[in-house]
C-alpha cells in the first residue's frame, strides 16, 4: 500500500473499489484495527484503530472476507454469543427478522446458503448497534438475486444513520450502492468521488445507438457538431461524441430530417469504463 | 473481566454443544477409548493377572496408558480444530470481536479438559467389572496427575497447531510427534532396553515423564518420588507455551 488517503462522511456508503489484490482488504483491515499500517495515520470516529481498539470495537461493526463460523453453530447461538460480548446491543430476534433469517434461527451455519451466511455476518456486524460498519466483499460469489437483497440491506443500514465502508470488485455494485467511491489500483488510490463525478471526469464521451432503414441517415448523423465517429452495421448506427449535448443534437437531427428509427438507445460510460481509462486495463483482467 | 469470564463460559458451552453435534468426533474421542479400554482390560486386566502368574506387564500400566492416550487424543483433536478454525477464518472472525485471543483458546482448552475427564469417568464406570479399581489407589492424586500431564501435552499441541500448514496435516503431524514419544515412554517396554543415548533421550521426553508419573501415582508412590517427572512436564509446558505464543498464527 502506498499513499492511500480518503475520508468517509458520516451517513454515507463509501466504496473501495478495485481488482482482487489491489489492497482493498488490507486497507479495510487497517481501518478495522486488525492490521497495523507501517506508516501513516488512520482515524475512525476520531479514534486510532490500533490504540483505541477496545473503545472502537463498541462502535464499529465488521464483516470480514473469507471469515466463517463454526460449521455446526446455530444461527441464534452465533447472534447470542456476539450479543454477550457487548454492553449495549439491539434485539437479536428483531435483527434476524429484519434480515430475513428468522426461519433459519435454528439452522446450522453449514446448512445456510451463501446469501444467508452473508446476512448472518451482517447481523453479527450490527448486533451492537455500531456507528460505522465495515463490509469486505460482501456479495462475492452470490447470485444476482441474493446480491440485490444484500444491497437493500446495506441501504437499510445507511437509512438508520450509520456510516458504511465497503469494498467490492464489482463495478455495478459500486455504482448502484455507493454514494462515493475510491478506486484502488496496486495499493494506490487512483481517484475518488461520486460515481457520476468520476464518469464525467474520466469518460466524458457519450454514445447513441439507433436503428433506421433511412439511407440518407449516415450523412446527416456525420454532420452533427461534436460527433467523432459513426459506425454502421446494416441498419444499426453507433454515434460517438465527446460532449454532454450529443444526445440532444442527435434527437434534433432525427426530427429535423424526419428520419424514421426503429430503435434508439444511449450507452453511458460506467465505472468500469472509468477504471479502464484510469488504469489502461479492465478490472476483470 | 466479568464480561470476559461470561464470554468464556458461553463460548465453552457453545463449543461443547458444537462438538457433540459432530457424531464422528464424539465417537472417536469418547466411545472408542472406552471400548478399547474394556477390550484391553479383558485381555490384560487383573483377572488375567490372577489366573496366570506370568503377569502381562501391560495390565499394570493400563490406567496410565489410558489416561495418556485419551489426553493425546484430546490434544490431537484440539490441534485439528484450531487449524480448521484458522483455515476457515473462524479464529480471525472471533478475534475481530471484544472476545480477545486468550478467551478463544481457553474455551477450547476447557472443552478438551472436560472431555478428557468425562471420557475417563465413562471408562472407569464401563470397566469397573473387568478392571476393578483397588480402593488403595489415590484417585484424587491421580486426577491431579492426569490434569498436570494433559496441560503439558496441550502446550505441545499448541506448538503443533502453530506450525501445521493446513488442517489436513494436523492429525498426521500430531501423530508423528506423539506416537514415537508414547512408543518409547516406558509403557510398552522398559526404557532401559534402548541403546544408552536413546534411553537418555527417552527419559527426558514429556510423555515418558507423564507415563512414569501416572503409573507411580496409581501404584501409590508419592509425588516426591516423581519430582523429576514433574519438573520435565513443567519445563515442557513453559517452553512450549513460550514458543507457541511467539509463533502462533491466527490466519
Amino acid at each position: 500500500m502506498d499513499d492511500v488517503s480518503f475520508d468517509v462522511q458520516p451517513g454515507e456508503i463509501f466504496g473501495l473499489i478495485g481488482p482482487n489484490g489491489a489492497g482493498k482488504t488490507t486497507t479495510m483491515e487497517c481501518v478495522g484495527g486488525l492490521r497495523a499500517p507501517d506508516r501513516g495515520t488512520i482515524a475512525v470516529l476520531d479514534l486510532d484503530p490500533r490504540r483505541d481498539s477496545r473503545a472502537l470495537q463498541q462502535r464499529v461493526g465488521v464483516q470480514l472476507q473469507q471469515a466463517h463460523l463454526q460449521k455446526r453453530i446455530k444461527v441464534w447461538e452465533a447472534v447470542d454469543l456476539w450479543a454477550s460480548l457487548y454492553p449495549k446491543t439491539v434485539d437479536g430476534d428483531a435483527l434476524l427478522a429484519r434480515l430475513g433469517l428468522w426461519d433459519k434461527r435454528d439452522a446450522w451455519f453449514m446448512t445456510l446458503s451463501g446469501g444467508q451466511k452473508q446476512r448472518l455476518f451482517i447481523a453479527l456486524a450490527l448486533i451492537h448497534d455500531p456507528d460505522v460498519v465495515l463490509l469486505d466483499e460482501l456479495t462475492t460469489g452470490l447470485d444476482p438475486q441474493a446480491r440485490r437483497a444484500i444491497w437493500d440491506m446495506v441501504r437499510g443500514i445507511r437509512e438508520r444513520g450509520k456510516t458504511v465502508l465497503l469494498t467490492t470488485h464489482l463495478m455495478e455494485e459500486a455504482e448502484k450502492l455507493c454514494d462515493r467511491v475510491a478506486i484502488i489500483e496496486r495499493g494506490r488510490v487512483v481517484d475518488a468521488g461520486t460515481p457520476a463525478e468520476l464518469v464525467r471526469r474520466h469518460c466524458p464521451e457519450s454514445t447513441v445507438v439507433l436503428m433506421t432503414g433511412d439511407e440518407g441517415a449516415e450523412a446527416w448523423l456525420r454532420a452533427i457538431p461534436g460527433v467523432d465517429t459513426v459506425d454502421r452495421h446494416g441498419q444499426e448506427f453507433t454515434v460517438r461524441g465527446h460532449d454532454a449535448g450529443l444526445v440532444t443534437r442527435v434527437i434534433q437531427c432525427l426530427a429535423v430530417h424526419h428520419i424514421q428509427v426503429t430503435d434508439f438507445r444511449t450507452v453511458l460510460p460506467t465505472l468500469e469504463d472509468v477504471f479502464l481509462a484510469l488504469t489502461g486495463h479492465s478490472i476483470r483482467d | 473481566m466479568a464480561r470476559q469470564l461470561r464470554a468464556l463460559v458461553k463460548l465453552t458451552w457453545l463449543e461443547l454443544k458444537i462438538f457433540v453435534r459432530e457424531p464422528l468426533g464424539f465417537i472417536g474421542s469418547v466411545a472408542i477409548p472406552v471400548l478399547l479400554f474394556v477390550g484391553l482390560a479383558r485381555a490384560f486386566g487383573p483377572r488375567v493377572m490372577t489366573a496366570s502368574r506370568s503377569v502381562p506387564a501391560f495390565g499394570q500400566v493400563l490406567p496410565a496408558f489410558s489416561a495418556l492416550f485419551i489426553a493425546m487424543g484430546a490434544v490431537t483433536s484440539l490441534v485439528t480444530i484450531i487449524s480448521i478454525y484458522r483455515e476457515g477464518g473462524i479464529l480471525k472472525r472471533l478475534r475481530a470481536t471484544p472476545l480477545g485471543a486468550p478467551v478463544i483458546l481457553a474455551a477450547h482448552v476447557v472443552v478438551k479438559l472436560l472431555l478428557t475427564a468425562a471420557t475417563l469417568v465413562a471408562l472407569t464406570l464401563a470397566g469397573r467389572r473387568v478392571y476393578p479399581i483397588d480402593p488403595a489407589v489415590p484417585l484424587g492424586s491421580f486426577a491431579v496427575a492426569v490434569l498436570f500431564t494433559t496441560w503439558s501435552i496441550l502446550s505441545i499441541g499448541f506448538v503443533i497447531a502453530s506450525i501445521v500448514p493446513t488442517a489436513r496435516f494436523a492429525q498426521p503431524i500430531a501423530a508423528l510427534v506423539f506416537y514415537p514419544m508414547i512408543a518409547v515412554s516406558g509403557l510398552f517396554f522398559p526404557v532401559d532396553v534402548l541403546p544408552a543415548p536413546a534411553a537418555a533421550l527417552a527419559r527426558v521426553l514429556p510423555l515418558t515423564a507423564g507415563a512414569s508419573l501416572l503409573n507411580g501415582i496409581w501404584k501409590g508412590e508419592g509425588w516426591l518420588a516423581h519430582g523429576g517427572d514433574v519438573v520435565i512436564l513443567a519445563a515442557t509446558f513453559v517452553l512450549c507455551t513460550a514458543l507457541s505464543s511467539r509463533v502462533f498464527r491466527w490466519e
